[in-house]
């Protein structure tokens, strides 16, 4: 039979040393709401398993450079029940929060949620669309890299052997901002993405759109950041013509498939829905409403 | 509502406003605390010294002829005790049928417990292992080498019906049309049911309305997958723990399967967490007893929710054309309904039961309903609350509502018009006897949902549905206990409320209070036999048994209360949980429990025992409202409002009633929304769990309104219907109906999910 390590380093340094002798297939273990099931179902045999709730740095929220540092581990409900990224990106937590029931919030991490390399994860557009950052611990030391770098296909990460991600930075938000995400299932929870759109976006005291990021879910390989899209918000009052502007570049970017959640015409109609949808909450938000 | 106290008189017990003393009462579950406190044993919870874990080996292909199976490589692996496959069971005869309304293939039944020469579905269980551990058994199910000729598969029913269609099986010949076949084909069977001549009836039509209807097969979707445990001896005795609808199926199905004397086989019922009409066929229990049988220990074998998906009973799927011609002033003069229903990999889809049920709720005097019975390579079809009747149903009630609309006329006005009332000739054979169809349609119209305003992209839809209900073998033991507490055995697994229905009857015909009685469901061994819990039957049928034996219990009390007071038993009246003496000048009363303190010096115990073939079950009927809202750019429907009115005889226990309401729509709305099943190009299920197969969830839902209407049938004590298997069959038309109103477009393809309803709206 097949043994299975199981390992919970208190440390950044212990849990880098663990994964790099943790075997051919070391598997970090977060919250586990994806790995346990892949492990039941037979379809990931890890060697190792290293357990990073223990690990401070990993279950903090913490202040800084004028916006927030958030431990890859630290779980849904904690984030919910954080009230200044509440305040401040109330469309990430909110994304955050869709995943799964009550029971898996109190588990689930960003962490996890990003390096399942699901294209689907409801937490990414919006990771995405807020600019956030992703600090990188692994045998060669720490390093930054941006959210959209890291899923590049499904299921797959550009983290190398033994790297794991420590932490999330999101930016000051700018006065007048907002985010929002949004995300199309047949149910009305306890679902996964078929479509997924994030939106965050600043406003000057005009109303003209100073700054915007777009991002789309479930309709490519990977988390799309759609540039094009916020090229249509940026520098309009994000009227009718800029949301129909957003709403065809954002079904232009989308390269779907056809599966048993969604076609390929439905995903690219709806993504271009939802991110004007999505825009329109943010830029309410951003008004102060 | 009740009458004024100064009307009772004075020397009868208070009885509430139905007349009764406990019958419609609401008291606390008697299971209630076990289940909520995680403490009752359902089918997993089983354990034995020394036992093993079973592992079924499933094929991976929809249709394959089973070219070898190579199980050395397992029965190396340490830890593993035993291996089946087909080759241990005994081959059955096309011969070995049971009895019964649809008598069941023996041969088919051990054949889809495990494939022999070909696997038909994907998920068909072709091998099982034992061992010592779950991981061993399922390292050990990999290693057993299965070599597979992979054949054409086909999925659709009408697919299946082509000329060229790969044939399941080379011994079907059509029944049912004359002269026989002489090809084989997937058609195994084709009904009809006809009243009076619907080409005069058509031609005599001022209006009439045609439409296709396509509907997915959907699963139970019980939250207790399958799980049995299996213990045998070294003298042939088997003794089974398992979650079913009925011990006494088990046992005959697995006797049969297993080529057992009934009589060696004891089994034991868990608690069961759901059935549907999912749990009334075996799947492991035959493979558990051989198992077993092999390695000499108990065996526990539990599914996954894969293994549920790929391998046990959905309902069918299907196709229906309906035609109905009416006059201008709603009259209907003809139906027609041809049905093709998909059986799954053997014969037996419920498409009958469509053909007689779909005009059922209607005074037509010409109908005419054909049925395919047509297998493909899909799990075998079992048994799903009112089995056959949604999909007629849904195709029955949309067309009418496509009628009312083109004669203008208000949906249930319409029904009203036709609606079966006592004395209806049903086109499936009986004359109805008193029923509250008509009963229904009132309250739907006088309910306030009915004339709530609806907004933007709103609909309302309304359906009717009809359901036969059951009757059959019943037995029932009441023993009155030393302190006068009473025992109610019954066997039938509680899967509706049984123990609290039985406890309450047993307490109304008692007369005592309903704490004092204690439901117990009993195993094979220790009570006489009983069908399964199935048909809507047990609360009418068994509930009539428990009557019949507290019958005898209170002929008994009185026999003892006589002698006590040396009078005869006909001065003795049971009166309010007591005997009475009315001889006159010697008034007195002893209590059942003073009675039964004494029983021992009285003639011994005092116990009552009914079996019997119980008839007469009250036909039910249902009318439904639902109200969705459509997202017209996204094609996503919400249900907003939703009420659920039937006719349910007598509520026993009107919370458990409601609940069956709510339930059967909720499941309703599933099937008409989201739940199918999607196969790969390969025929392999692509959403074998939860997540991808979309039950509704609770929030996904409104709360369901529920109106009991009570037209008791005269054929029981209390005027009990079954009221388990209506709430489904209106659902479907009804969200389809609400949909269509709301999107402006007809939506006669199920489930009617996002990318479905987005494109149909699209397209307008």
């Amino acid at each position: 039979m097949t043994q299975i390590q199981f390992t919970a380093p208190t440390s950044v340094k212990a849990a880098v040393r663990c994964l790099a002798e943790g075997g051919k297939n070391p598997k970090v273990l977060a919250g586990g709401t994806d790995l346990l099931v892949q492990l039941r179902a037979g379809r990931v045999k890890p060697s190792t398993i290293v357990d990073i709730k223990k690990i401070p740095e990993l279950k903090q929220i913490k202040a800084e450079k004028g916006g927030f540092r958030i431990g890859a581990a630290v779980a849904g409900a904690e984030l919910s029940a954080h009230p200044g990224v509440k305040k401040a990106w109330p469309g990430l937590v909110e994304g955050f929060d869709l995943i799964g029931s009550t029971q898996i919030q109190g588990r689930a991490s960003l962490g996890g949620n990003l390096c399942n390399g699901s294209p689907a994860a409801d937490s990414v557009p919006a990771l995405i669309a807020a600019g956030a950052t992703c600090k990188i611990a692994g045998p060669k030391g720490t390093r930054e890299a941006n959210v959209e770098t890291i899923v590049i296909g499904p299921g797959k990460t550009s983290l190398k052997k033994g790297e794991f991600i420590v932490s999330f930075f999101l930016p000051k938000r700018p006065r007048r901002s907002g985010d929002a995400y949004l995300r199309l299932i047949p149910r009305t929870e306890m679902d996964i993405a078929v479509v997924g759109a994030g939106v965050s976006l600043s406003i000057d005291s005009k109303g003209v759109c100073t700054d915007a990021r777009v991002s789309l879910g479930a309709v490519a390989p990977t988390p799309l950041l759609v540039k094009a899209g916020a090229k249509a918000l940026i520098g309009t009052k994000v009227d009718d013509a800029a949301l129909a502007a957003l709403a065809a570049a954002a079904s232009a970017a989308c390269k779907p498939i056809d599966d048993k959640r969604g076609t390929i015409v439905y995903r690219t109609k709806v993504a271009g829905v939802l991110a004007r949808r999505a825009a329109l909450i943010a830029l309410d938000r951003a008004k102060g409403k | 509502m009740g009458k004024e106290e100064t009307q009772f008189d004075k020397t009868k017990p208070s009885v509430n406003s139905n007349g009764y003393r406990v019958v419609g009462t609401r008291p606390i579950r008697p299971d209630g605390i076990e289940k909520v406190t995680g403490r009752a044993n359902f089918g997993a919870d089983c354990n034995l010294p020394g036992m093993l874990t079973g592992c079924i080996v499933r094929s991976p292909h929809a249709h394959a002829k089973i070219l070898s199976i190579d199980t050395s490589k397992a029965m190396k692996l340490a830890g593993v005790k035993a291996v089946v496959t087909a080759a241990d069971f005994p081959e059955l005869s096309p011969k070995h049928r049971g009895a019964g309304e649809s008598p069941v293939s023996f041969r088919d039944m051990s054949r889809n417990i495990m494939a022999r020469d070909k696997a038909l579905y994907d998920g068909h269980a072709v091998a099982a292992v034992a061992a010592t551990t779950p991981a061993i058994a399922q390292a050990a199910a990999a290693l057993i080498e299965v070599k597979y000729k992979v054949l054409p598969h086909v999925l659709d029913a009408r697919e299946a019906m082509k000329p060229k269609a790969p044939v399941l099986h080379d011994d079907i010949f059509t029944k049912g049309v004359d002269p026989k076949p002489s090809k084989a084909s997937n058609v195994a069977q084709r009904y009809e049911f006809s009243l009076g001549d619907i080409d005069a009836g058509f031609a005599s039509a001022d209006v009439t309305v045609e439409h296709d209807f396509t509907s997915q097969c959907v699963h139970q979707g019980y939250i207790e997958p399958h799980a049995c445990v299996a213990s045998t001896t070294e003298d042939g005795m088997a003794t089974v723990w398992a979650s079913s609808q009925g011990q006494f199926m088990v046992r005959n199905y697995c006797a049969t399967v297993c080529g057992m004397d009934i009589s060696k086989i004891r089994v034991l019922p868990a608690e069961i967490g759901g059935g549907f009409g999912g749990k009334t066929v075996v799947y492991l229990e035959p493979i558990a007893i051989l198992l077993s049988k092999k390695s000499g220990k108990p065996i526990k074998i539990v599914m996954n929710r894969e293994d549920v998906f790929r391998a046990t009973g959905p309902t069918s799927g299907g196709h229906a054309w309906v035609r109905i011609g009416a006059k201008k002033d709603g009259t209907m003069v003809a139906g027609e309904l041809v049905m093709e229903y998909e059986a799954g990999a053997f014969p037996g889809s419920p498409v009958h039961l469509g053909c007689m049920t779909g005009f059922a709720p209607y005074t037509i005097a010409n109908s005419k309903s054909v049925g395919f019975d047509v297998v493909v390579n899909r799990p075998k079809a079992a048994a799903y609350r009112a089995p056959g009747a949604p999909i007629a149903a849904f195709a029955v009630e949309s067309a009418i509502d496509i009628l009312a609309k083109k004669l203008e006329m208000d949906p249930i006005a319409l029904r009203e018009k036709n609606a079966a009332r006592e004395g209806t000739q049903a086109a499936y054979g009986p004359k109805f006897q008193k029923i509250g169809f008509i009963e229904t349609l009132e309250a739907a119209k006088n309910h306030p949902h009915y004339s709530i305003p609806l907004g933007p992209n709103q609909g309302r839809g309304v359906a009717s549905g009809f359901w036969f209900n059951i009757g059959g073998e019943s037995s029932a033991a009441v023993h009155v206990n030393e302190d006068g507490t009473v025992d109610v055995v019954t066997a039938n697994p509680d899967i509706g409320g049984s123990r609290a229905s039985m406890g309450i009857m047993a307490a109304e015909v008692l007369g005592i209070d309903v704490s004092r009685v204690k439901p117990i469901v009993a195993d094979t061994a220790s009570s006489a036999y009983s069908m399964l819990t199935g048909g809507s039957r047990v609360t009418f049928a068994v509930g009539q048994a428990v009557c019949l034996a507290c019958d005898q219990v209170v002929a008994q009390l009185c026999e003892r209360a006589a002698k006590i007071w040396d009078i005869e038993v006909s001065d003795v009246e049971w009166l309010a949980g007591s005997a009475v003496n009315r001889k006159s000048g010697k008034a007195g009363s002893l209590s059942l429990a003073e009675i039964a303190n004494v029983a021992g010096k009285t003639g011994g115990p005092i116990s009552g025992q009914s079996s019997s073939d119980v008839q007469g079950a009250g036909p039910g009927f249902g009318t439904h409202i639902c109200d969705v809202e459509v997202d017209p750019e996204t094609g996503r429907t919400t249900v907003i409002r939703y009420t659920a009115i039937q006719d349910v005889g007598t509520a026993i226990h009107p919370s458990y009633v409601e609940g069956q309401l709510q339930g059967g729509a909720a499941q309703g709305v599933g099937w008409a929304l989201n739940e199918e099943y999607i196969y790969d190009d390969l025929g392999r299920l692509q959403n074998g769990g939860f997540l991808d197969y979309r039950v509704p969830v609770a929030s996904d839902l409104p709360m369901i309104d529920t109106v009991l209407v009570e037209v008791p049938n005269p054929n029981h004590r209390f005027g009990v219907r079954g009221v388990g298997e209506v709430p489904i069959v209106p659902p479907l038309a009804a969200v389809a109906n609400a949909v269509s109103a709301a999107a402006g477009t007809r939506m006669a393809d199920l489930p009617i999910s996002p990318p479905k309803l987005l494109a149909a709206m699209d397209a307008k």
